[in-house]
């Protein structure tokens, strides 16, 4: 019991997929600060949730949280379908604004002012569903089958998002002379 | 979408990226030879993964963020045992006498159960669950109002399916579902809404009803009503007034 019980512990199962929830995360966010929380709080989800998993794409289990999560996050600038409660203490002059805009702008910038990583700023400047698809495929090297699973969709849909991702890519590099 | 040109370019992809069999890639070969539109995806395909292969590109980990998942976890980690565990016998007969007074229950008509151990775990872990739910951001997994949106989002995460009522035309609407964990097994909660206040409702299929007649009871400061009906357990935990959430069950069970 304790040999087998420690074998299939979160810590053994979960976490060394700490890694690829975190490049995922980074990815989709497109700030480091933003995906760190993102990571704590699918890793807290997955723990939840271990006890009913059964799988054995315990990666593939984890990536799939970790976008849930991402999405979550990201939900105040998307459309939803219903306006997030009113926080209790955060009403009209909190301080939230100010301490949201700071975080990026550095960051943008030094994406900028080096070169070397213009094939970074050229993937965080794709659609998010179409970032994720590159990312899991060409990062993560994930199957179709697998992304498919963790973005939720079709597979025929991440071959029609891959192909779009790939070629926003190429383009957008042709035109800054980066190919 | 199908890209411009020529309905192969997705299989060129396919091939490229591993996922096309014997057979498939030998058709395709036959095909590229005329095919010009597939010969310059396969190039655009190539100088996408040599810009792939840029330094730094794959971001793992900071060793700080670790560091704090570790710790996280560890503080996260006591969960309620499951039932019929770890409950001590003898405390079998206690009854959940709370805020939520036995006149009310009696009024209301619902049968003031004396919990057994399996149920006094699971009032333990039903509200844990729902105070984890109020977290920010754990609330949801699927956020819609729409009940066609949000029981489809079950099927394949769950091994049951869960009735997903719309009871928005008496003032408690739909506000989405999430994946749970109690009582050892993975459950259905449906989220809705009283005004500010959130109603978790926890699904979940039963062998036998264990509470035929609804139950009520009330637990720091939440109340939570339970009850069987077609195979599943129901429990519903929020922090509006008892009488309202009476309201909520009842209202659920009314409805077809």
């Amino acid at each position: 019991m304790p040999a087998s019980s420690r074998d299939h512990s979160f810590e053994a199962v979960v976490l060394p997929h700490l890694d690829a929830a975190y490049n995922l995360a980074r990815w989709l966010m497109r700030d480091g600060a933003a995906a760190e929380d993102v990571v704590q709080e699918a890793m807290l989800r997955a723990l939840s949730y271990f006890a009913s998993f059964r799988g054995f794409n315990p990666r593939g289990w984890l990536l799939q949280i970790v976008r849930n999560a991402a999405y979550d996050a990201m939900a105040p600038e998307r459309e939803r379908q219903f306006v997030p409660l009113p926080e209790a203490g955060a009403d009209e002059g909190g301080g939230l604004p100010d301490l949201v805009a700071p975080e990026e702008d550095p960051e943008a910038a030094l994406i900028r002012a080096r070169d070397h990583c213009r094939v970074h700023r050229l993937i965080a400047e794709l659609p998010v569903e179409l970032r994720e698809a590159l990312v899991l495929r060409e990062l993560e090297e994930l199957s179709y089958k697998e992304i498919a699973e963790i973005a939720g969709i079709p597979i025929g849909t991440v071959m029609s998002r891959l192909w779009r991702a790939r070629r926003m890519l190429a383009d957008a590099a042709q035109r800054e002379g980066a190919l | 979408m199908t890209p411009a040109g020529c309905d192969k370019v997705l299989l060129v992809q396919a091939e490229f990226d591993g996922e096309l069999d014997a057979a498939q890639a030998v058709a395709l070969a036959q095909h590229r030879e005329t095919c010009s539109v597939c010969t310059a995806a396969a190039a655009k395909l190539a100088r996408t993964r040599a810009l792939l292969r840029a330094p730094n590109l794959y971001q793992p980990a900071p060793e700080a963020l670790q560091t704090r998942v570790v710790e996280r976890l560890a503080t996260a980690r006591p969960l309620p045992p499951a039932p019929g565990t770890a409950v001590s016998r003898w405390r079998w007969w206690r009854p959940a006498v709370g805020g939520f007074g036995l006149g009310a229950a009696v009024a209301a008509g619902l049968a003031f159960l004396v919990l057994m151990p399996a149920q006094q775990s699971l009032l333990d872990q039903v509200v844990a669950g729902h105070i984890r739910a109020l977290q920010p951001g754990h609330l949801e997994d699927v956020a819609s109002s729409d009940r066609h949106t949000v029981k489809p989002w079950f099927d394949g995460r769950l091994d049951f399916a869960p009735p997903v009522k719309d009871l928005g035309a008496a003032g408690f609407p739909l506000k989405g579902g999430r994946l749970d964990y109690l009582g050892g097994r993975a459950v259905a909660a449906l989220v809705y809404q009283r005004d500010k206040h959130l109603i978790d409702l926890f699904v979940w299929p039963e062998k036998r009803a264990t509470t035929p007649t609804p139950g009520a009871a009330e637990q720091h400061g939440y109340n939570v009503v339970h009850w069987s009906a077609g195979g599943m357990a129901f429990w519903a935990v929020s922090d509006v007034e008892a009488a309202q959430l009476e309201d909520f069950a009842r209202t659920w069970r009314a409805m077809p």
